[in-house]
Protein backbone atom coordinates (compact mmCIF):
# COMPACT_ATOMS: atom_id res chain seq x y z
CA UNK A 1 0.00 0.00 0.00
CA UNK A 2 1.26 3.54 -0.58
CA UNK A 3 0.65 5.98 2.77
CA UNK A 4 1.61 9.04 0.34
CA UNK A 5 2.27 10.27 -3.06
CA UNK A 6 3.01 13.43 -4.44
CA UNK A 7 3.34 13.56 -8.28
CA UNK A 8 4.74 16.86 -9.73
CA UNK A 9 4.07 18.90 -6.80
CA UNK A 10 4.81 22.87 -6.53
CA UNK A 11 3.92 25.69 -4.19
CA UNK A 12 4.26 29.03 -4.73
CA UNK A 13 3.26 31.53 -2.05
CA UNK A 14 1.87 34.88 -2.80
CA UNK A 15 1.52 33.87 -6.31
CA UNK A 16 1.48 36.93 -8.50
CA UNK A 17 2.88 39.52 -5.86
CA UNK A 18 6.18 41.26 -5.57
CA UNK A 19 6.59 39.06 -2.50
CA UNK A 20 6.11 35.70 -4.61
CA UNK A 21 7.65 32.90 -3.78
CA UNK A 22 8.31 29.40 -5.57
CA UNK A 23 8.83 27.30 -2.68
CA UNK A 24 8.19 23.88 -4.34
CA UNK A 25 8.83 22.92 -7.51
CA UNK A 26 8.37 19.19 -9.58
CA UNK A 27 8.02 17.32 -6.32
CA UNK A 28 7.56 13.68 -6.92
CA UNK A 29 7.73 11.55 -4.14
CA UNK A 30 6.32 7.93 -2.86
CA UNK A 31 6.21 6.34 0.82
CA UNK A 32 5.30 3.11 1.45
CA UNK A 33 2.91 1.88 4.18
CA UNK A 34 5.45 1.15 6.41
CA UNK A 35 8.05 2.94 5.51
CA UNK A 36 10.39 5.69 7.28
CA UNK A 37 10.95 8.19 4.82
CA UNK A 38 13.48 11.67 6.04
CA UNK A 39 13.65 15.10 4.43
CA UNK A 40 16.91 16.77 4.38
CA UNK A 41 18.03 20.12 3.30
CA UNK A 42 19.44 23.52 3.74
CA UNK A 43 17.15 26.18 5.71
CA UNK A 44 14.27 27.27 3.54
CA UNK A 45 14.16 24.58 0.79
CA UNK A 46 10.68 23.71 1.75
CA UNK A 47 10.98 20.82 4.06
CA UNK A 48 8.22 22.39 6.52
CA UNK A 49 5.82 23.32 2.92
CA UNK A 50 6.41 19.52 1.71
CA UNK A 51 4.63 18.58 4.98
CA UNK A 52 2.36 21.02 5.66
CA UNK A 53 1.37 20.04 1.93
CA UNK A 54 0.72 16.42 2.86
CA UNK A 55 -0.92 17.40 6.20
CA UNK A 56 -3.18 19.74 4.01
CA UNK A 57 -2.19 22.72 6.20
CA UNK A 58 -2.22 24.63 2.80
CA UNK A 59 -2.97 24.17 -0.37
CA UNK A 60 -0.83 23.14 -3.15
CA UNK A 61 -0.50 25.20 -6.28
CA UNK A 62 0.31 22.41 -8.72
CA UNK A 63 0.50 18.89 -9.63
CA UNK A 64 -1.87 16.26 -7.16
CA UNK A 65 -1.32 14.65 -3.82
CA UNK A 66 -2.91 11.59 -2.29
CA UNK A 67 -2.50 10.30 1.36
CA UNK A 68 -3.40 6.56 2.47
CA UNK A 69 -5.44 6.85 -1.35
CA UNK A 70 -7.27 9.59 -0.53
CA UNK A 71 -7.43 13.46 -0.82
CA UNK A 72 -5.41 15.33 1.31
CA UNK A 73 -8.24 17.42 2.77
CA UNK A 74 -10.03 13.71 2.69
CA UNK A 75 -7.18 12.34 5.18
CA UNK A 76 -6.96 15.30 6.95
CA UNK A 77 -10.70 15.27 7.99
CA UNK A 78 -10.71 11.38 8.28
CA UNK A 79 -7.18 12.23 10.69
CA UNK A 80 -5.58 9.54 8.57
CA UNK A 81 -1.72 11.36 9.90
CA UNK A 82 -0.32 12.31 13.29
CA UNK A 83 1.75 15.21 13.45
CA UNK A 84 4.15 16.94 15.66
CA UNK A 85 6.24 19.93 15.09
CA UNK A 86 9.36 21.67 15.65
CA UNK A 87 7.50 23.05 18.87
CA UNK A 88 5.95 20.62 21.46
CA UNK A 89 3.21 22.80 20.94
CA UNK A 90 1.11 21.65 24.08
CA UNK A 91 -1.82 23.32 25.77
CA UNK A 92 -0.43 24.45 28.58
CA UNK A 93 -4.33 24.67 30.54
CA UNK A 94 -4.52 21.02 30.12
CA UNK A 95 -2.71 17.87 32.16
CA UNK A 96 0.24 15.77 30.12
CA UNK A 97 -2.76 13.28 29.89
CA UNK A 98 -5.02 15.50 28.52
CA UNK A 99 -2.94 16.69 25.86
CA UNK A 100 -2.46 13.25 24.45
CA UNK A 101 -6.36 13.07 24.95
CA UNK A 102 -6.90 15.86 22.52
CA UNK A 103 -7.11 14.18 19.26
CA UNK A 104 -9.15 11.25 20.47
CA UNK A 105 -11.76 13.96 21.98
CA UNK A 106 -11.90 15.45 18.80
CA UNK A 107 -12.46 12.13 17.34
CA UNK A 108 -15.20 11.08 19.75
CA UNK A 109 -13.88 8.07 21.61
CA UNK A 110 -15.57 7.60 24.81
CA UNK A 111 -14.19 8.85 27.72
CA UNK A 112 -12.78 5.71 29.10
CA UNK A 113 -11.15 4.41 26.13
CA UNK A 114 -9.28 7.91 25.77
CA UNK A 115 -7.84 7.39 29.22
CA UNK A 116 -6.51 4.16 28.27
CA UNK A 117 -5.16 4.69 25.43
CA UNK A 118 -3.45 8.29 26.49
CA UNK A 119 -1.78 6.16 29.23
CA UNK A 120 -0.57 3.59 27.13
CA UNK A 121 0.99 6.15 24.69
CA UNK A 122 2.71 8.03 27.60
CA UNK A 123 3.58 4.72 29.44
CA UNK A 124 4.98 4.27 25.51
CA UNK A 125 7.05 7.62 26.00
CA UNK A 126 8.02 6.68 29.34
CA UNK A 127 6.29 9.27 31.10
CA UNK A 128 3.44 7.56 32.56
CA UNK A 129 4.32 9.14 35.81
CA UNK A 130 3.78 12.57 34.83
CA UNK A 131 -0.16 12.15 33.60
CA UNK A 132 -1.63 14.45 36.17
CA UNK A 133 0.96 17.17 35.41
CA UNK A 134 0.50 20.47 33.70
CA UNK A 135 3.05 21.19 30.76
CA UNK A 136 5.00 23.61 32.28
CA UNK A 137 6.05 21.71 35.01
CA UNK A 138 7.92 19.28 32.04
CA UNK A 139 11.51 19.97 31.11
CA UNK A 140 11.64 21.04 27.08
CA UNK A 141 12.52 17.10 26.29
CA UNK A 142 9.49 15.77 28.04
CA UNK A 143 7.52 17.83 26.22
CA UNK A 144 8.42 17.03 22.97
CA UNK A 145 7.45 13.04 24.15
CA UNK A 146 4.35 14.47 24.87
CA UNK A 147 3.92 15.97 21.44
CA UNK A 148 5.07 12.45 19.98
CA UNK A 149 2.49 10.87 22.54
CA UNK A 150 -0.48 12.70 21.19
CA UNK A 151 0.67 12.65 17.61
CA UNK A 152 0.85 8.47 17.87
CA UNK A 153 -2.53 8.45 20.20
CA UNK A 154 -5.17 7.79 17.47
CA UNK A 155 -2.78 5.01 16.02
CA UNK A 156 -2.00 7.18 12.81
CA UNK A 157 -0.97 5.20 9.78
CA UNK A 158 1.00 8.22 9.06
CA UNK A 159 3.24 10.30 10.99
CA UNK A 160 4.39 13.69 10.11
CA UNK A 161 7.23 15.21 12.06
CA UNK A 162 9.00 18.59 11.49
CA UNK A 163 12.25 18.43 13.27
CA UNK A 164 11.36 16.80 16.76
CA UNK A 165 13.93 16.38 18.15
CA UNK A 166 15.57 19.79 17.30
CA UNK A 167 15.58 21.07 20.72
CA UNK A 168 16.97 18.19 22.88
CA UNK A 169 20.49 17.51 24.25
CA UNK A 170 22.31 14.27 22.65
CA UNK A 171 21.98 11.49 24.76
CA UNK A 172 17.60 12.54 24.73
CA UNK A 173 17.77 12.81 20.92
CA UNK A 174 19.69 9.25 20.49
CA UNK A 175 17.14 7.68 23.37
CA UNK A 176 14.10 9.38 21.60
CA UNK A 177 15.13 8.22 18.22
CA UNK A 178 15.82 4.53 19.36
CA UNK A 179 12.11 4.92 21.02
CA UNK A 180 10.34 6.58 17.88
CA UNK A 181 12.03 3.34 15.57
CA UNK A 182 10.13 1.35 18.23
CA UNK A 183 7.12 2.76 17.97
CA UNK A 184 6.90 2.87 14.49
CA UNK A 185 8.19 -0.38 14.27
CA UNK A 186 5.19 -1.93 17.34
CA UNK A 187 2.38 0.01 15.03
CA UNK A 188 3.42 -0.54 11.75
CA UNK A 189 3.33 3.58 11.15
CA UNK A 190 4.48 5.18 7.71
CA UNK A 191 6.62 8.39 8.92
CA UNK A 192 7.78 11.69 6.93
CA UNK A 193 10.78 12.82 9.58
CA UNK A 194 12.13 16.30 8.68
CA UNK A 195 15.69 16.83 10.18
CA UNK A 196 18.97 18.96 9.87
CA UNK A 197 20.83 16.25 11.16
CA UNK A 198 22.60 13.82 8.70
CA UNK A 199 23.22 11.38 11.54
CA UNK A 200 19.83 11.48 12.47
CA UNK A 201 18.51 10.78 8.94
CA UNK A 202 20.50 7.67 8.40
CA UNK A 203 20.19 6.12 11.71
CA UNK A 204 16.53 6.72 11.84
CA UNK A 205 15.17 6.04 8.10
CA UNK A 206 14.63 3.40 5.29
CA UNK A 207 15.17 6.04 2.58
CA UNK A 208 16.78 9.79 2.70
CA UNK A 209 14.99 12.88 0.91
CA UNK A 210 17.72 15.04 0.03
CA UNK A 211 15.94 18.27 -1.20
CA UNK A 212 17.37 21.92 -2.10
CA UNK A 213 16.22 25.87 -2.03
CA UNK A 214 15.65 27.95 -4.66
CA UNK A 215 12.94 26.49 -6.07
CA UNK A 216 12.82 23.99 -3.54
CA UNK A 217 13.05 20.60 -5.18
CA UNK A 218 14.13 16.99 -4.63
CA UNK A 219 17.36 16.70 -5.59
CA UNK A 220 18.59 12.92 -4.43
CA UNK A 221 17.12 9.94 -2.59
CA UNK A 222 19.35 7.84 -0.42
CA UNK A 223 18.03 4.03 -0.06
CA UNK A 224 19.56 2.99 3.66
CA UNK A 225 19.74 -0.27 4.20
CA UNK A 226 21.60 -1.24 7.72
CA UNK A 227 19.02 -3.80 9.14
CA UNK A 228 17.45 -3.50 12.58
CA UNK A 229 18.74 -0.71 14.29
CA UNK A 230 20.89 -1.23 17.38
CA UNK A 231 23.89 0.72 19.81
CA UNK A 232 26.30 -1.27 16.83
CA UNK A 233 24.57 0.44 14.22
CA UNK A 234 25.52 3.97 14.92
CA UNK A 235 29.23 2.48 15.13
CA UNK A 236 29.19 0.23 12.03
CA UNK A 237 30.35 1.07 8.81
CA UNK A 238 27.29 1.17 6.52
CA UNK A 239 26.27 3.77 9.00
CA UNK A 240 29.34 5.60 8.25
CA UNK A 241 28.94 5.24 4.91
CA UNK A 242 25.44 6.24 4.79
CA UNK A 243 26.55 9.90 6.14
CA UNK A 244 28.96 9.89 3.66
CA UNK A 245 26.66 9.61 0.80
CA UNK A 246 24.05 11.78 2.11
CA UNK A 247 26.84 14.39 3.06
CA UNK A 248 28.04 14.13 -0.87
CA UNK A 249 24.57 14.52 -1.83
CA UNK A 250 23.86 17.69 -0.16
CA UNK A 251 27.09 19.29 -0.90
CA UNK A 252 27.50 17.61 -4.30
CA UNK A 253 26.41 18.46 -8.22
CA UNK A 254 22.79 18.99 -7.79
CA UNK A 255 21.47 15.97 -10.60
CA UNK A 256 18.77 16.70 -13.20
CA UNK A 257 15.59 16.93 -12.20
CA UNK A 258 14.05 14.23 -13.85
CA UNK A 259 16.76 11.67 -13.11
CA UNK A 260 15.92 12.07 -9.13
CA UNK A 261 12.03 12.31 -10.26
CA UNK A 262 12.66 9.06 -11.25
CA UNK A 263 14.47 7.73 -8.73
CA UNK A 264 12.05 9.25 -5.94
CA UNK A 265 9.31 7.61 -7.58
CA UNK A 266 11.07 4.40 -7.32
CA UNK B 1 11.74 29.93 60.12
CA UNK B 2 12.99 28.52 56.81
CA UNK B 3 14.73 26.10 58.70
CA UNK B 4 12.07 24.97 60.90
CA UNK B 5 10.15 24.48 57.75
CA UNK B 6 13.19 22.37 55.91
CA UNK B 7 13.27 20.03 58.39
CA UNK B 8 9.87 18.87 58.82
CA UNK B 9 9.73 18.56 55.02
CA UNK B 10 12.82 16.69 55.11
CA UNK B 11 11.34 14.36 57.89
CA UNK B 12 7.83 14.03 56.69
CA UNK B 13 7.29 10.66 54.45
CA UNK B 14 5.26 12.30 51.86
CA UNK B 15 7.52 14.33 51.04
CA UNK B 16 7.01 16.40 47.64
CA UNK B 17 3.33 17.08 48.85
CA UNK B 18 4.81 18.04 51.99
CA UNK B 19 7.65 20.52 50.59
CA UNK B 20 5.11 22.09 47.92
CA UNK B 21 2.27 22.84 51.32
CA UNK B 22 5.52 24.42 53.44
CA UNK B 23 6.68 26.54 50.89
CA UNK B 24 2.85 27.73 50.18
CA UNK B 25 2.26 28.37 53.45
CA UNK B 26 5.90 29.70 53.92
CA UNK B 27 5.02 31.89 51.04
CA UNK B 28 1.51 33.23 52.58
CA UNK B 29 3.91 34.11 55.59
CA UNK B 30 6.73 35.89 53.78
CA UNK B 31 4.28 37.27 51.47
CA UNK B 32 2.25 38.75 54.38
CA UNK B 33 4.71 39.65 57.28
CA UNK B 34 6.23 42.76 55.75
CA UNK B 35 2.63 44.59 54.55
CA UNK B 36 1.76 43.58 58.00
CA UNK B 37 5.04 45.26 59.51
CA UNK B 38 4.69 48.39 57.21
CA UNK B 39 1.06 49.21 57.92
CA UNK B 40 1.19 48.89 61.72
CA UNK B 41 4.48 50.78 61.77
CA UNK B 42 2.50 53.17 59.48
CA UNK B 43 -0.13 53.83 61.56
CA UNK B 44 1.72 54.29 64.62
CA UNK B 45 3.89 57.14 62.95
CA UNK B 46 0.96 58.39 61.54
CA UNK B 47 -0.71 58.04 65.09
CA UNK B 48 2.34 59.95 66.44
CA UNK B 49 2.19 62.58 64.01
CA UNK B 50 -1.13 63.68 64.70
CA UNK B 51 -1.04 63.15 68.73
CA UNK B 52 2.42 65.38 68.93
CA UNK B 53 2.11 67.83 66.01
CA UNK B 54 -1.55 68.42 66.62
CA UNK B 55 -2.72 68.16 63.64
CA UNK B 56 -6.41 69.63 63.32
CA UNK B 57 -8.78 66.92 62.37
CA UNK B 58 -9.91 68.57 59.38
CA UNK B 59 -6.36 68.04 57.52
CA UNK B 60 -6.17 64.42 59.40
CA UNK B 61 -7.75 62.62 62.02
CA UNK B 62 -5.40 60.46 64.23
CA UNK B 63 -6.23 56.75 63.44
CA UNK B 64 -7.66 56.05 66.53
CA UNK B 65 -10.45 58.33 66.43
CA UNK B 66 -10.79 56.92 62.80
CA UNK B 67 -11.52 53.64 64.51
CA UNK B 68 -13.63 55.10 67.28
CA UNK B 69 -16.12 56.71 64.79
CA UNK B 70 -15.65 53.29 62.65
CA UNK B 71 -16.83 51.21 65.94
CA UNK B 72 -19.74 53.65 66.41
CA UNK B 73 -20.73 53.77 63.06
CA UNK B 74 -20.19 50.26 62.25
CA UNK B 75 -23.74 49.11 61.44
CA UNK B 76 -24.56 51.80 58.89
CA UNK B 77 -21.16 50.96 57.31
CA UNK B 78 -21.97 47.57 56.81
CA UNK B 79 -25.10 48.42 55.30
CA UNK B 80 -24.01 51.25 53.43
CA UNK B 81 -21.01 48.60 52.08
CA UNK B 82 -23.36 46.21 51.32
CA UNK B 83 -25.53 49.00 48.95
CA UNK B 84 -22.00 49.64 47.07
CA UNK B 85 -21.00 46.15 47.35
CA UNK B 86 -23.75 45.16 45.20
CA UNK B 87 -23.75 48.25 43.31
CA UNK B 88 -20.13 47.40 42.23
CA UNK B 89 -20.96 43.51 42.07
CA UNK B 90 -23.83 44.32 39.21
CA UNK B 91 -21.87 46.47 37.58
CA UNK B 92 -19.04 44.45 37.79
CA UNK B 93 -20.85 41.43 36.47
CA UNK B 94 -22.50 43.36 33.55
CA UNK B 95 -19.56 45.38 32.64
CA UNK B 96 -17.67 42.35 32.28
CA UNK B 97 -19.86 39.72 30.83
CA UNK B 98 -20.42 42.94 28.13
CA UNK B 99 -16.85 43.27 27.73
CA UNK B 100 -15.92 39.39 27.29
CA UNK B 101 -18.52 39.27 24.65
CA UNK B 102 -17.49 42.19 22.89
CA UNK B 103 -13.99 40.97 22.81
CA UNK B 104 -14.96 37.67 21.15
CA UNK B 105 -16.83 39.53 18.92
CA UNK B 106 -14.26 41.68 17.84
CA UNK B 107 -11.61 38.69 17.82
CA UNK B 108 -13.83 37.08 15.21
CA UNK B 109 -14.43 39.98 12.78
CA UNK B 110 -11.82 41.69 11.43
CA UNK B 111 -13.65 44.92 10.49
CA UNK B 112 -15.33 44.68 14.40
CA UNK B 113 -11.99 44.07 15.91
CA UNK B 114 -10.14 47.04 14.18
CA UNK B 115 -13.50 49.80 15.17
CA UNK B 116 -14.21 48.48 18.40
CA UNK B 117 -10.73 49.38 19.58
CA UNK B 118 -10.89 53.50 19.24
CA UNK B 119 -14.71 52.96 20.43
CA UNK B 120 -13.72 51.11 23.30
CA UNK B 121 -10.91 53.94 24.14
CA UNK B 122 -13.16 56.94 23.78
CA UNK B 123 -15.59 54.72 26.38
CA UNK B 124 -13.15 54.77 28.19
CA UNK B 125 -11.87 58.59 28.10
CA UNK B 126 -15.36 59.36 29.24
CA UNK B 127 -14.95 61.12 32.69
CA UNK B 128 -17.57 59.52 35.21
CA UNK B 129 -18.16 62.73 37.06
CA UNK B 130 -19.20 63.88 33.91
CA UNK B 131 -21.59 60.86 33.35
CA UNK B 132 -23.01 60.03 36.68
CA UNK B 133 -25.25 63.20 37.07
CA UNK B 134 -26.58 62.81 33.50
CA UNK B 135 -27.75 58.94 34.07
CA UNK B 136 -28.89 59.98 37.70
CA UNK B 137 -31.10 62.57 36.15
CA UNK B 138 -32.77 60.13 33.62
CA UNK B 139 -33.56 57.41 35.99
CA UNK B 140 -35.97 57.88 39.44
CA UNK B 141 -33.92 59.57 42.15
CA UNK B 142 -34.51 55.84 44.02
CA UNK B 143 -32.99 53.66 41.15
CA UNK B 144 -29.65 51.97 41.63
CA UNK B 145 -29.47 51.69 37.69
CA UNK B 146 -27.61 54.74 37.34
CA UNK B 147 -24.60 53.69 39.74
CA UNK B 148 -24.39 50.62 38.25
CA UNK B 149 -24.54 51.67 34.54
CA UNK B 150 -21.83 54.26 35.45
CA UNK B 151 -19.71 50.85 37.26
CA UNK B 152 -20.21 48.79 34.13
CA UNK B 153 -18.84 51.19 31.62
CA UNK B 154 -15.85 51.83 34.13
CA UNK B 155 -15.76 48.34 34.42
CA UNK B 156 -15.71 47.17 30.61
CA UNK B 157 -12.78 48.81 28.95
CA UNK B 158 -9.82 46.91 31.46
CA UNK B 159 -12.04 43.43 30.65
CA UNK B 160 -12.00 43.95 27.43
CA UNK B 161 -8.87 45.00 25.97
CA UNK B 162 -7.32 42.24 28.26
CA UNK B 163 -9.98 39.72 26.71
CA UNK B 164 -9.04 40.56 23.28
CA UNK B 165 -5.37 40.55 23.81
CA UNK B 166 -5.67 37.30 25.13
CA UNK B 167 -7.98 35.97 22.23
CA UNK B 168 -5.63 36.99 19.65
CA UNK B 169 -2.70 35.51 20.75
CA UNK B 170 -3.00 32.27 19.35
CA UNK B 171 -0.14 30.13 18.89
CA UNK B 172 0.52 29.41 15.27
CA UNK B 173 1.42 25.57 16.06
CA UNK B 174 -2.12 25.17 18.12
CA UNK B 175 -4.15 26.59 15.17
CA UNK B 176 -2.35 24.35 12.98
CA UNK B 177 -2.45 21.61 15.42
CA UNK B 178 -6.40 21.98 15.47
CA UNK B 179 -6.40 22.18 11.92
CA UNK B 180 -4.73 19.16 11.49
CA UNK B 181 -7.72 17.36 14.34
CA UNK B 182 -10.16 18.96 11.28
CA UNK B 183 -11.49 21.18 13.93
CA UNK B 184 -12.58 24.63 13.22
CA UNK B 185 -14.86 27.21 14.57
CA UNK B 186 -16.57 26.84 17.68
CA UNK B 187 -14.35 23.49 18.62
CA UNK B 188 -11.48 26.09 17.83
CA UNK B 189 -12.72 28.59 20.20
CA UNK B 190 -13.62 26.94 22.87
CA UNK B 191 -11.27 24.60 23.52
CA UNK B 192 -7.87 26.84 22.07
CA UNK B 193 -8.94 30.42 22.42
CA UNK B 194 -11.37 30.72 25.53
CA UNK B 195 -8.73 28.64 27.90
CA UNK B 196 -6.01 30.90 26.22
CA UNK B 197 -7.23 34.01 26.72
CA UNK B 198 -8.34 32.87 30.60
CA UNK B 199 -5.32 34.20 32.06
CA UNK B 200 -5.51 37.69 30.18
CA UNK B 201 -9.41 37.62 31.05
CA UNK B 202 -8.45 37.39 34.86
CA UNK B 203 -6.06 40.30 34.38
CA UNK B 204 -8.43 42.09 33.30
CA UNK B 205 -10.94 41.44 36.29
CA UNK B 206 -8.74 41.96 38.72
CA UNK B 207 -7.84 45.52 37.43
CA UNK B 208 -11.49 45.80 37.12
CA UNK B 209 -12.85 44.40 40.61
CA UNK B 210 -11.35 47.84 42.09
CA UNK B 211 -12.19 49.85 39.57
CA UNK B 212 -15.87 48.90 40.34
CA UNK B 213 -16.03 49.77 44.28
CA UNK B 214 -14.43 53.03 43.59
CA UNK B 215 -16.64 53.41 40.39
CA UNK B 216 -19.32 52.73 42.96
CA UNK B 217 -18.39 55.20 45.71
CA UNK B 218 -17.84 58.13 43.76
CA UNK B 219 -20.92 57.58 41.70
CA UNK B 220 -23.01 58.87 44.42
CA UNK B 221 -20.98 62.07 45.15
CA UNK B 222 -23.09 62.88 42.38
CA UNK B 223 -26.76 62.31 43.46
CA UNK B 224 -29.22 59.76 42.87
CA UNK B 225 -30.15 56.78 45.61
CA UNK B 226 -27.90 57.70 48.73
CA UNK B 227 -27.75 54.55 50.71
CA UNK B 228 -24.36 53.70 49.57
CA UNK B 229 -20.72 54.41 51.51
CA UNK B 230 -19.96 57.67 48.91
CA UNK B 231 -23.08 59.54 50.17
CA UNK B 232 -22.01 59.18 53.47
CA UNK B 233 -18.29 60.15 53.48
CA UNK B 234 -19.85 63.05 51.46
CA UNK B 235 -22.55 63.85 54.21
CA UNK B 236 -20.10 63.56 57.42
CA UNK B 237 -17.54 65.76 55.43
CA UNK B 238 -20.13 68.27 54.53
CA UNK B 239 -20.73 68.30 58.79
CA UNK B 240 -17.54 69.04 59.28
CA UNK B 241 -17.17 64.43 60.81
CA UNK B 242 -14.01 64.63 59.32
CA UNK B 243 -12.81 60.97 61.69
CA UNK B 244 -16.84 59.56 60.50
CA UNK B 245 -15.53 60.49 56.93
CA UNK B 246 -12.50 58.56 57.08
CA UNK B 247 -14.25 55.90 59.03
CA UNK B 248 -16.54 55.44 55.81
CA UNK B 249 -13.46 55.43 53.52
CA UNK B 250 -12.03 52.88 55.49
CA UNK B 251 -15.32 51.04 55.15
CA UNK B 252 -14.93 51.79 50.57
CA UNK B 253 -11.12 50.52 51.45
CA UNK B 254 -12.16 46.97 52.72
CA UNK B 255 -14.52 46.67 50.10
CA UNK B 256 -12.50 46.82 47.44
CA UNK B 257 -9.70 44.53 49.16
CA UNK B 258 -12.82 41.85 49.59
CA UNK B 259 -13.30 42.16 45.55
CA UNK B 260 -9.67 42.06 45.07
CA UNK B 261 -9.18 39.29 47.01
CA UNK B 262 -12.06 37.19 45.52
CA UNK B 263 -11.38 37.91 41.90
CA UNK B 264 -7.63 36.75 42.59
CA UNK B 265 -9.25 33.39 44.42
CA UNK B 266 -11.47 32.90 41.16
CA UNK B 267 -8.42 33.22 39.14
CA UNK B 268 -6.53 30.40 40.74
CA UNK B 269 -9.51 28.49 40.67
CA UNK B 270 -9.55 28.80 37.01
CA UNK B 271 -6.49 28.73 36.03
CA UNK B 272 -4.96 26.21 38.10
CA UNK B 273 -1.97 25.62 35.68
CA UNK B 274 -0.22 28.33 36.14
CA UNK B 275 -0.57 28.35 40.42
CA UNK B 276 1.70 25.49 40.62
N1 LIG C 1 3.33 31.11 4.82
C1 LIG C 1 4.32 31.46 3.98
N2 LIG C 1 4.20 32.57 3.24
C2 LIG C 1 5.18 32.92 2.38
N3 LIG C 1 6.30 32.23 2.19
C3 LIG C 1 6.48 31.13 2.90
C4 LIG C 1 5.51 30.68 3.84
N4 LIG C 1 5.96 29.54 4.41
C5 LIG C 1 7.17 29.29 3.86
N5 LIG C 1 7.49 30.23 2.95
C6 LIG C 1 8.70 30.27 2.14
O1 LIG C 1 8.88 28.99 1.56
C7 LIG C 1 10.24 28.63 1.58
C8 LIG C 1 10.38 27.29 2.25
O2 LIG C 1 10.04 27.41 3.62
P1 LIG C 1 10.02 26.17 4.61
O3 LIG C 1 9.55 26.64 5.92
O4 LIG C 1 9.28 25.06 3.98
O5 LIG C 1 11.58 25.81 4.70
P2 LIG C 1 12.29 24.66 5.52
O6 LIG C 1 13.00 23.78 4.56
O7 LIG C 1 11.34 24.02 6.43
O8 LIG C 1 13.37 25.49 6.31
P3 LIG C 1 13.93 25.25 7.79
O9 LIG C 1 14.91 24.13 7.68
O10 LIG C 1 14.64 26.52 8.11
O11 LIG C 1 12.79 24.95 8.67
C9 LIG C 1 10.99 29.74 2.28
O12 LIG C 1 11.62 30.53 1.29
C10 LIG C 1 9.92 30.53 2.97
O13 LIG C 1 10.25 31.88 2.95
MG1 LIG D 1 11.09 24.01 8.60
Amino acid sequence: MTAVALSGVGKVFNAGRADQVVALTGVDLTVESGQFVSLIGPSGCGKSTLLRLVADLIPLTTGTLTVAGKPARKARLDQEYGIAFQQAGLFEWRTVLRNVELPLELRGTGRRERKRRAEEMLELVGLADFAAHYPAQLSGGMQQRVAIARALAVHPPLLLMDEPFGALDEMTRERLQDELLRICAQTGTSTIFVTHSIPEAVYLSDRVVVMSPRPGRITDVIEIDLGPRSEATRQSAGFFAGITKVRRALRGTPAPASASAEVAAG
Amino acid sequence: MTTAIDKIAAADPTAPVAVGRGRRSRGLVRGLLPPLVVGVGGLAVWELTVKVGKVAPFILPAPSAIWEQFWLSRSVIWQTGLATGANALVGLIAGALVGILAAMAASRFRLLGEVSIPVAAALNALPIIALAPILNNMFDSTSSIPRRVVVSIVVFFPVFINTLRGLREVDPTHRELMDSYAASGWTFTRLVRLPGALPFVFTGLRQASSLAVIAAVVAEYFGGLQDGLGSRITSAASNTAYPRAWAFVVGACVLGLVFYAVALGLERLATPWRSR
